[in-house]
């Protein structure tokens, strides 16, 4: 099906961060990681490739989900949780639109926990940006689902007891075929994964870790302090040995033995860069990918930010579509007459 | 009314309606039995009903009691209303099936028992302590014809090279032949058919015919029957009738919709009983423009269907009632974004899993009224089973005009039985127009204001794709011009009122009731939904009977038609039969202050019976 728009200008238009903004100032609070995010997803827009009137941003409920509002393209501000669910079926319905998803750490792993994966197992083409800041923000502070082990918020003064999600390895379990996480506060990179994710064709997770200044701030301090950041973050690039630390001498090897990932010093013991695992987030087996999600589990390893997994696969919409026209083929003479009729009649009179 | 007439040995006896029961184990193919009888019926231009009763578990132990499935078809050559309130005829495939439907059959009527299944084990399971065949009071109380189908099976099949697991599977078509032969069918359909349907295991094919002509051939030689019956062709109207039951109809009817209007129909769905065929139908029905989605849940059923509906597509969502809870939340999305849609709601009986295979009508006032906020909402009721198909269309049209969720109620009973559904000519069909805004509406168009009413209050529908009509909508309260979020609690008040307004002028769209015998008299009875064929038949007994008693049938319950309150009001009494505890009852106490309706709720997950309703207007008359 397509628009009956009669002005449909064919040609693309040359568009600028500007033909992407709504012209409603957003209103998080001064210092939210979320202004950062929109103006990459402003800047990373135009160069898609795609008209505005055809992309298509959807969101759940909370800080980050009122995004859409901000944004000049087609937009529903949804249900908490809900945001997949309206997009897989506009997607299904449309499959010409490029459909956004932005939610949140407790709008897509709480409430919308069954729907992300669902979402994730499909491999619709869906581009979620998942904006994690460990805490629910709109309702001023509770332990979150991405929330640390022991985390003190208002609903867990003494600390939290519960174990979190770690949303790269979720989707990747889940069947995600676009995987990747970036940070709030390194724009060049997180230009590069929006820009991977809007060419990907199937289910996208992109995380953006994203702080919080009012209810977690300092979340990521961990990784984006300046003297800790070099041995903390490790920044996959496809076809790149997995290097990291000052003058990138550390690196993570794959123990055949043991079947894990450590991380070895390049000189140290006859490590040599050979050792190194080379980053390839196109291995159709997501087993590789998941060790490297789950990294950052383990104490002295560091955080992987890239793109994790990113695998062509036929998508949920378009094999719809192909066993549908493949029923319209197969009936070429299908009529509204012969529907009401069908096989089994009787005449009266 | 019956005229004798003789035909070869047996006479054959003319009857104008007959109501037959077939019950045995849910593994015994009771509901195929039943269909297939009830199309030899339709094809023969009866007018009938039929309603399946079935239980929840898909394989209870065979020969329990809870694992009694039945069929009751009702096929007449006169109107036929309901699917009859007690057999004529039971044909019981077993002991238990016996022990729980016997108390239903008419005194004097045709008791059709498997002989073979009344062994030691199968009369223990079902609680006999002796075998009730040799009860001489079923003699006297019932034409019994114990008949050994198990043996005769066998005897039929001797040499096929089937195992005895699989002859004892044929057994029901040796019922439905030797019914087929004591109502005089002719057998080649039913031959045609069996064909058909084991296509592909010939040697099945082969079988079931085998045991079918042995049913139909014993009936002719066995000299247990002295007379057969015939049931003549109603007097429908002329044109070509199929069978169908409400489901299927309901899917027919969103598959016309994306006919007329060239316009996808997207079902966003999750399987739950008794609505479940919604979704598998109409995932037949790709090549005349339908989606269909299977969703995680009902509440993504709905979301996809919402996000389809933003996206222009005519959409809708089915469910029974604990979806209808779990989609509520997203009714309140439906309502504030003003996007069109429509949810089906097969209503079974509830609370929670509550009877899930039976019928009920205990979601109306949820269906009302059951949202958070001020969530008004058309709500329209089918009346029958081929009434789905008009419901549907009727619901889709209502949605798309208004820019409005939908709330479409049927039941189980009407979603799983039958009747025969007029074929509708082209131009006996609803005009439905889809219209999409493409062009700026505001300010000489410069703007796009996604509230811009027109002079019904009805908002412009732009979707995506559209260049330069870019906006937003969702779940916060928006300006009621221009679309943004807005806080202003005077703009709130206005767009609930705004919203209400609408919903209340929706009612140009809603025809008038119709009052079914006098215009004033001592009694009006009043339905909605599934009741209506009891109901009007009862009406009909009443009036025969010469008492002043008149029907009106609700198929929009919001709004009401307009003349509702003169008309009740014209009454002595009015009375409200449903199968809920007095849901319209206390819906039109509160609608028409003053009238102070009578009720009779019966709750037991079976349709009103007729005899019962006329014998209840009987004693307040
Ligand atoms: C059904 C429902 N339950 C609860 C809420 C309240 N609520 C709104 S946002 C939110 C949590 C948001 O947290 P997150 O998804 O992490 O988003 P953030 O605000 O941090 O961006 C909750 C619990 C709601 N709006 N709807
Ligand atoms: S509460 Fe936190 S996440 Fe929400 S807008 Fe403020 S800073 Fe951003
Ligand atoms: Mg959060």
């Amino acid at each position: 099906m397509s628009t009956n728009g009669q002005n449909v200008n064919t040609a693309l238009p040359t568009y600028t961060k500007k033909d992407f903004e709504s012209g409603v100032d957003p209103r998080w609070c001064p210092g939210c990681g979320d202004y950062s995010i929109i103006n990459q997803v402003q800047r990373a827009l135009p160069a898609v490739g795609v008209k505005r009137e055809n992309i298509v941003f959807i969101s759940g409920i909370g800080c980050s989900s009122r995004f859409p509002y901000y944004m000049n393209n087609y937009g529903m501000h949804t249900l908490h949780g809900r945001a997949p669910s309206f997009a897989s079926g506009l997607k299904v319905s449309r499959p010409e639109l490029q459909v956004w998803i932005v939610t949140g750490d407790g709008d897509a792993l709480a409430i919308g926990g069954n729907h992300f994966i669902h979402a994730m197992r499909r491999n619709l083409d869906l581009k979620m940006l998942l904006f994690n800041n460990r805490i629910y923000g709109l309702t001023k502070g509770q332990v979150s689902p991405t929330s640390e082990l022991g985390k003190k918020t208002k609903t867990t003064p003494h600390g939290s007891p519960d174990y979190p999600f770690n949303p790269p390895a979720l989707a990747l379990g889940a069947g995600a075929t676009f995987v990747a996480r970036t940070i709030d506060v390194e724009g060049a990179h997180m230009g590069g994964v929006l820009k991977a994710a809007a060419e990907h064709k199937g289910s996208t997770l992109v995380e953006v870790f994203q702080n919080c200044p009012v209810f977690n701030d300092g979340a990521y301090e961990f990784l984006t302090d300046k003297a800790v950041k070099a041995d903390a973050l490790l920044r996959m690039e496809q076809g790149k040995p997995l290097v990291f630390g000052k003058d990138n001498k550390k690196g993570i090897r794959f123990n055949p033995q043991s079947a894990e990932l450590e991380v070895v010093t390049i000189g140290d013991g006859g490590v040599t860069e050979k050792d190194i695992l080379v980053h390839d987030a196109t291995r159709e087996d997501p087993t590789i990918a998941f060790m490297l999600a789950n990294l950052s589990m383990k104490p002295g390893f560091p955080t992987p930010i890239g793109v994790f997994r990113n695998v062509r696969m036929p998508t949920c919409e378009e094999l719809t579509w192909q066993i549908i026209d493949g029923a319209k083929a197969k009936k070429p003479d299908a009529s509204l007459e012969k529907l009401l009729a069908g096989s089994d009649t009787w005449t009266i009179g | 009314m019956s005229t004798q007439v003789s035909a070869g040995k047996h006479t054959v006896e003319q009857v104008e309606a007959v109501t037959i029961r077939f019950v045995g184990d849910s593994g015994d193919g009771m509901q195929l039995t039943g269909t297939e009888f009830t199309r030899a019926s339709a094809l023969a231009g009866n007018d009938l009903a039929t309603f399946p009763d079935y239980p929840a578990e898909i394989r209870a132990p065979a020969g329990s009691l809870y694992g009694v499935s039945g069929y009751q078809v009702n096929f007449g050559a006169r109107e036929i209303h309901t699917p009859g309130d007690a057999p004529d005829v039971l044909v019981a495939m077993n002991p238990a099936a016996l022990k729980t439907n016997l108390a239903d059959l008419k005194p004097g009527g045709m008791l059709l028992v498997n002989a073979g299944a009344f062994t030691a084990g199968n009369l223990e399971k079902a609680g006999y302590k002796t075998n009730p065949l040799e009860d001489a009071a079923l003699t006297q109380t019932y034409k019994l014809v114990p008949v050994d189908m198990n043996k005769l099976t066998e005897t039929a099949l001797a040499g096929s090279g089937l195992s005895s697991k699989e002859v004892a599977r044929c057994k029901n078509y040796f019922a439905l032949g030797l019914m087929y032969w004591l109502y005089s069918r002719p057998i080649e359909p039913q031959l045609e058919a069996i064909q058909r349907k084991f296509a592909k295991k010939p040697e099945f094919a082969s079988a079931n015919a085998a045991v079918f002509k042995a049913g139909h051939a014993y009936g002719e030689t066995s000299e247990v029957f002295y007379q057969r019956y015939q049931v003549p062709a109603s007097k429908l109207a002329a044109g070509t009738y199929r069978n169908v039951t409400g489901n299927f109809a309901t899917a027919l009817g969103f598959a016309t919709v994306a006919r007329l209007t060239g316009r996808q129909v997207f079902l966003g769905s999750y399987p739950i009983t008794p609505a479940t065929e919604i979704l598998q139908e109409m995932s037949y029905f790709k090549e005349h423009g339908v989606v269909t989605y299977q969703a995680e849940d009902e509440i993504a059923g709905i979301g996809s269907a919402i996000g389809a509906a933003f996206g222009g597509a005519l959409a809708c969502t089915s469910t029974s009632g604990p979806g209808l809870a779990l989609k509520t939340e997203m009714m309140g999305l439906a309502v504030i974004t003003e996007l069109p849609l429509v949810i089906v709601n097969v209503q079974r009986g509830g609370p929670s899993t509550g009877m899930p295979t039976k019928t009920e009508q205990a979601d109306l006032l949820m269906a009302l009224f059951g949202r958070h906020g001020e969530a008004p909402m058309p709500v329209l009721a089918a009346q029958s089973p081929a009434d789905c198909f008009w419901s549907a269309i009727e619901a889709m049209k209502i949605a798309t005009k208004w820019m409005t969720p939908v709330l479409l109620l049927t039941d189980g009973y009407l979603g799983n039985g039958s009747e025969p559904f007029k074929v509708p000519s082209l131009d006996e069909l609803p005009k439905l127009q889809v219209k999409y805004q493409t062009v700026p509406n505001y300010a000489d168009g410069a703007q796009y204001m996604p509230y811009l009413r027109d002079d019904k209050l009805v908002r412009p529908w732009a979707v995506p794709g559209t260049p330069g009509l870019e906006h937003r909508v969702g779940g916060l309260e928006k300006d009621s011009l221009s679309g943004m979020v807005s806080y202003d609690g005077m703009n709130h008040e206005r767009m609930v009122k705004t919203r209400a307004q609408k919903i209340r002028n929706v009612v140009e769209d809603v025809p008038d009731v119709e009052t079914f015998g006098a215009a004033s008299g001592d009694l009006l009875l009043v339905s909605w939904g599934g009741t209506f064929g009891a109901v009007r038949g009862a009406a009909e007994e009443l009036q025969a009977r010469g008492k002043a008693v008149s029907h009106v049938h609700l198929r929009w319950l919001n709004p009401l038609p307009k003349n509702l309150g003169e008309v009740l009001r014209r009454f002595k009494k009015v009375f409200v039969p449903e199968v809920n505890d007095g849901q319209l009852a206390f819906y039109l106490r509160g609608k028409f202050p003053g009238v102070d309706p009578l009720q009779f709720n019966r709750i037991n997950g079976k349709p009103i019976k007729i005899g019962e309703l006329v014998g209840k207007v009987l004693e307040v008359l």
